[in-house]
C-alpha cells in the first residue's frame, strides 16, 4: 500500500507540473505577447483554462495533502526550513487565482482590467519560480537541521545559485508547456503559426535554462550531471526525450497539435523521472549527508492504508469526470 | 507582539476569512440549484437570469476561497509544524477525503459555469447540484478534523509517544457530528441572510423589484428555516462540550464557581482577576438545566481547574454571548418572515420588513465567526485537547510577526476587491441578468 500512496504522489507533482505549470505559463507568454498579439492571447487562453484551472491547481493540494497525511516528518522539515519560499509561493498562488478570476468577472470593463492583469502576469512569473526553488532546495543539501542561526537555516536552505537557476527553469518550463498547449486551442491558422514561433522560441529558452542548472549544480558540488547520465534510467530518459523533440519538430511543421501536446508531456515526464529517479527512496537530502526517505518517515501502517484507500477511492470519482471536463472544453468540441 | 501570539492570529486570520468563502461554496450552489430547478419546470426567463447573476458572484467567491484553502493546507505546517509531525497522520482522514470532495467541486464548477447552452439541461443542473453536494461534503470533512483536535481520539499517548494509531476512530470522533451539524446549519443562516438582505435592499431600492423579489424567497426562506433549527443544534453541541470538555463551557459561561443552581450568565463584564462577572444577568438554576436536564445539579465551575490548563475566559465569553444574542435574534427575524408568508402577506412588501433584512446582511457572519472564537479560544492553551499545548507546536522560525502583518495586508485587500467586485455585479443586474428590465442588452460576454 506504501507504494499505492507513493505513486500517487508522484503523479499528482507530475500533474501538477504539467496542468498546474502550464496554467502558470500561460500568465508568462502574456508578459512576452507584443501589443499585436495580446488581445488573441488572452482571449485563448482564457477560453481553454477558464474551466479548468482550479482543477489543475487541486493537485497540489493532492501532493500536500499526502504528504502531511502519509509522511508527516518530511512535510513538517519542509514547512519549518522552506518557510519563507513557501510563503512567497503561497502569496503568488493567491494573488494570481484570484486576479486571474476577477479580471473576468468584473461586471463593469474598465481601467481595473490593468490591475488585474498586472496582479496575474507577475504572480505567473513568481509561483513557479518558488515552486522550483522549494523543489530545488529538497536535493540541493542545502537545509541543515542543526544550523540555529536565522540565516544559515531559515535563509542559505534555499537562497542560493542552483535553487535560483531551477526556479527560472521552472518558469520557463511552464511557458513552454503554455505555448504548446494553447497551439491547440488556436482560433486560425495563421495564429497558430504564429504560436509555433513562440513555442520554439521557448524550447530554446528552456534548453539554455537547462544547462544553466548543470553549471549551477557543477559549483554547488551538487552531481546532478552524475544522476542523469551516471545509470541507465537516466541515460534512456534523456535518449528518449530528445527522440520526443525531433517527433515535436515534425509535429511543428505538420501542425498536429496532440502530438505536440504529447510530446511536451512527455518530456516533463522523463524529466522529473531522471530527477526522482536516482535518490529515490529518499525525498528530502539534507546537509552532512543526512536525508528524509520516504520508507523511514512515513505514518502508521493503518494511516497509509486508510490513505491509499481514499486515494484509490477518490480517482475513481474524479479522473472520468476530469477527463470528460477536460473533453468537453476541448476546442473541437466547443 | 511575539512570535506565537502572531501565528495564533495569522492562524485566526486565515481561518476566519477562508471560512467565509467555504459557507458561500456550500450553501450559494443549492439556492442556485433552487433557481435553475425553477427556470427549467416554469421557463420563467427571470430565474435564469438570477441563477446566472447567482454564478457569477459564486465564482468570484470560490476562488477566493479556494486559493485560500490551498493557504491553509501549507499554513498548518507552516505554523504549527510540531503539531502536524504528529496529528498529520491520525487526523489526516478527513483531509484525504476532503481533497476528493474539492476535486469534484472545481471540476463540476467548470461544468457548471461555462457548461450553459453546452450539455444536456438536466445533466448542467445536476453539476450545479454536485457542486453544493460536494461543497458539503468538503465543510462537514474539515469540520471533522477541527472536532478531533476538540476531543482526540484513535491513538493511544503514553509519554509523548503516539500508537495504535486508527485515522477512521480518529475521524469519527465524538464531537463531528455536532460541530459538523452546526456548522452546516451556520453556514445556511450566515449566507442565507447576507443574501437576503443584499436583495431585500435592492428591492427598497426600487430596482429590478420582480427579480430580487425572486431571490429573496429563496434565500430568506432557507436561512430562516436554518435560523430556528440552530437552537436545537446549539443545544446538542453545548451538552456535548459539557461532557467533553468541561472547562471550555465554564470559560462560555465564565462561571468561575461550582455551586447548586448554577446560573446562565447574560452578558457582564469578566473580571478574571477576582474571578466574577461584573453588571450581568443571572438566570439561577438555568445552566444547570441546560446541562444536566435539572434545576440543582451544579456545574463545575472554573476555579476546580489547574490554571495552566484555562483558555482565555473574557474572549470566550463574550464571543458565546455574541453568538447566542445574534443567533436568538435571528430567530425572531425568523419568525416574523414565517408569519409574514402565512398570515400577514401585506408585510413582505413594505419597507420595514425588509430594512429588518437589511440589518441582518452581516449577523449571521458576526455569529459564525464568534462561534468559532468560542470553539478555538475556548480549546487553548490545548492544540490537541489535554495532549499537547499550542504554544509547543508552533514553528521555531522566528519573524512570523512580519508574516502575520503581510497576510493581515493581503486578507483585507482581497477583501475589499471582492466586496467592490460584488457591488459591480449588483450594479449590473439590469443590464446583464433581467430579462424584464429595458437596458438589458441579450448575448453580452457575461
Amino acid at each position: 500500500m506504501l507504494y499505492v500512496v507513493i505513486a500517487f504522489l508522484w503523479v499528482s507533482l507530475y500533474l501538477y507540473l504539467i496542468l498546474g505549470g502550464a496554467d502558470f505559463g500561460v500568465g508568462v507568454l502574456e508578459i512576452f505577447t507584443g501589443k499585436k498579439h495580446i488581445q488573441k492571447v488572452k482571449r485563448t487562453t482564457y477560453r481553454s483554462i477558464g474551466p479548468i484551472w482550479e482543477a489543475n491547481h487541486m493537485w497540489l493540494i493532492i501532493a500536500i495533502v499526502i504528504l502531511f497525511v502519509g509522511f508527516p516528518t518530511i512535510y513538517s522539515t519542509i514547512s519549518i526550513y522552506l518557510h519563507i519560499p513557501l510563503v512567497l509561493m503561497l502569496l503568488g498562488v493567491i494573488a494570481r487565482g484570484t486576479a486571474f478570476t476577477f479580471r473576468h468577472y468584473d461586471a463593469i470593463d474598465d481601467d481595473w482590467q490593468i490591475v488585474y492583469n498586472r496582479i496575474f502576469q507577475i504572480s505567473s512569473l513568481i509561483t513557479p519560480f518558488f515552486l522550483g526553488l522549494i523543489a530545488a532546495s529538497t536535493v540541493s543539501r542545502s537545509i541543515n537541521l542543526h544550523n540555529t542561526d536565522f540565516l544559515s537555516a531559515y535563509v542559505y536552505s534555499w537562497w542560493n545559485p542552483f535553487g535560483i537557476s531551477v526556479g527560472v527553469f521552472t518558469v520557463a518550463i511552464s511557458a513552454y508547456l503554455a505555448s504548446i498547449y494553447i497551439i491547440g486551442e488556436a482560433e486560425s491558422s495563421e495564429f497558430m503559426r504564429y504560436l509555433t514561433r513562440r513555442a520554439k522560441v521557448y524550447f530554446f529558452v528552456v534548453l539554455l535554462s537547462g544547462i544553466a542548472v548543470f553549471i549551477t549544480a557543477h559549483f554547488a558540488d551538487i552531481p546532478l550531471f552524475n544522476w542523469i547520465f551516471g545509470q541507465t534510467i537516466g541515460q534512456i530518459a534523456v535518449v528518449l526525450a530528445t527522440l520526443s523533440i525531433i517527433v515535436l519538430f515534425w509535429a511543428f511543421t505538420k501542425e498536429k497539435s496532440t502530438i505536440m501536446r504529447i510530446c511536451v508531456a512527455f518530456q516533463t515526464f522523463m524529466i522529473l523521472v531522471a530527477a526522482t529517479y536516482n535518490h529515490f527512496p529518499d525525498l528530502i537530502l539534507l546537509a552532512n549527508e543526512e536525508s528524509l526517505s520516504l520508507f523511514d518517515h512515513q505514518g502508521s501502517e493503518k494511516t497509509i492504508e486508510a490513505l491509499a484507500w481514499a486515494l484509490l477511492l477518490g480517482s475513481v470519482f474524479i479522473l472520468p469526470f476530469l477527463f470528460y471536463l477536460l473533453y468537453s472544453f476541448h476546442r473541437k468540441n466547443t | 507582539m511575539d512570535d506565537f501570539i502572531a501565528a495564533r492570529s495569522q492562524m485566526a486570520l486565515s481561518l476566519g476569512f477562508h471560512i467565509i468563502f467555504a459557507c458561500v461554496g456550500m450553501v450559494m450552489p443549492i439556492f442556485m440549484a433552487i433557481s435553475h430547478y425553477k427556470y427549467l419546470k416554469t421557463g420563467d426567463e427571470l430565474y435564469k437570469g438570477l441563477t446566472k447573476a447567482w454564478s457569477k458572484g459564486v465564482a468570484i467567491l470560490f476562488a477566493t476561497g479556494a486559493v485560500s484553502g490551498t493557504m491553509l493546507s501549507f499554513e498548518l505546517g507552516l505554523l504549527w509544524p510540531g503539531f502536524m509531525k504528529h496529528a498529520g497522520p491520525i487526523f489526516g482522514m478527513p483531509f484525504s477525503l476532503e481533497g476528493t470532495a474539492f476535486f469534484i467541486e472545481a471540476i463540476a464548477l467548470g461544468f457548471f459555469l461555462y457548461g450553459w447552452n453546452r450539455f444536456n439541461k438536466w445533466f448542467h443542473w445536476a453539476t450545479g447540484v454536485l457542486v453544493g453536494i460536494s461543497g458539503l461534503a468538503s465543510g462537514i470533512l474539515v469540520v471533522a478534523a477541527n472536532a478531533w483536535m476538540n476531543s482526540p481520539s484513535g491513538f493511544d499517548y503514553h509519554d509523548g509517544v503516539y500508537s495504535n494509531i486508527d485515522p477512521i476512530k480518529a475521524m469519527l470522533n465524538d464531537a463531528w457530528f455536532s460541530q459538523a451539524l452546526h456548522m452546516v446549519l451556520a453556514a445556511f443562516v450566515a449566507t442565507g441572510f447576507a443574501v437576503a438582505g443584499v436583495h431585500a435592499l435592492m428591492i427598497l431600492k426600487n430596482k429590478n423589484i420582480e427579480f430580487h423579489r425572486r431571490a429573496f424567497f429563496i434565500a430568506a426562506t432557507c436561512a430562516c428555516i436554518a435560523a430556528l433549527l440552530q437552537p436545537i443544534s446549539g443545544d446538542i453541541s453545548a451538552k456535548d462540550v459539557a461532557k467533553r470538555q468541561p472547562i471550555k463551557l465554564a470559560a462560555m459561561e465564565a462561571h468561575f464557581h461550582t455551586e447548586p443552581y448554577s446560573p446562565f450568565i447574560i452578558g457582564g463584564i469578566v473580571d478574571e482577576e477576582n474571578q466574577k462577572v461584573d453588571y450581568a444577568i443571572k438566570l439561577p438554576g438555568v445552566l444547570s438545566f441546560l446541562v444536566h436536564g435539572d434545576f440543582e445539579t451544579p456545574v463545575k465551575g472554573l476555579n476546580e481547574f489547574p490554571k495552566e490548563n484555562l483558555p482565555p475566559i473574557a474572549i470566550t465569553h463574550y464571543a458565546f454571548q455574541i453568538m447566542i444574542s445574534l443567533g436568538m435574534l435571528l430567530c425572531l427575524i425568523s419568525l416574523t418572515y414565517f408569519i409574514a408568508i402565512w398570515k400577514k402577506n401585506s408585510w413582505l412588501s413594505s419597507p420595514w420588513f425588509l430594512k429588518l433584512f437589511v440589518f441582518a446582511i452581516p449577523l449571521g457572519y458576526i455569529a459564525l465567526e464568534a462561534g468559532w472564537v468560542v470553539t478555538e479560544v475556548g480549546r487553548q492553551p490545548w492544540i490537541i485537547y489535554e495532549i499537547m499545548r499550542t504554544k509547543d507546536a508552533v514553528t521555531p522560525m522566528p519573524g512570523i510577526v512580519y508574516s502575520f502583518y503581510i497576510f493581515t495586508a493581503v486578507f483585507i485587500s482581497l477583501s475589499l476587491i471582492v466586496v467592490f467586485l460584488l457591488y459591480r455585479q449588483m450594479k449590473m443586474v439590469g443590464k446583464l441578468y433581467d430579462p424584464t428590465d429595458p437596458h438589458f442588452k441579450h448575448n453580452v460576454k457575461h
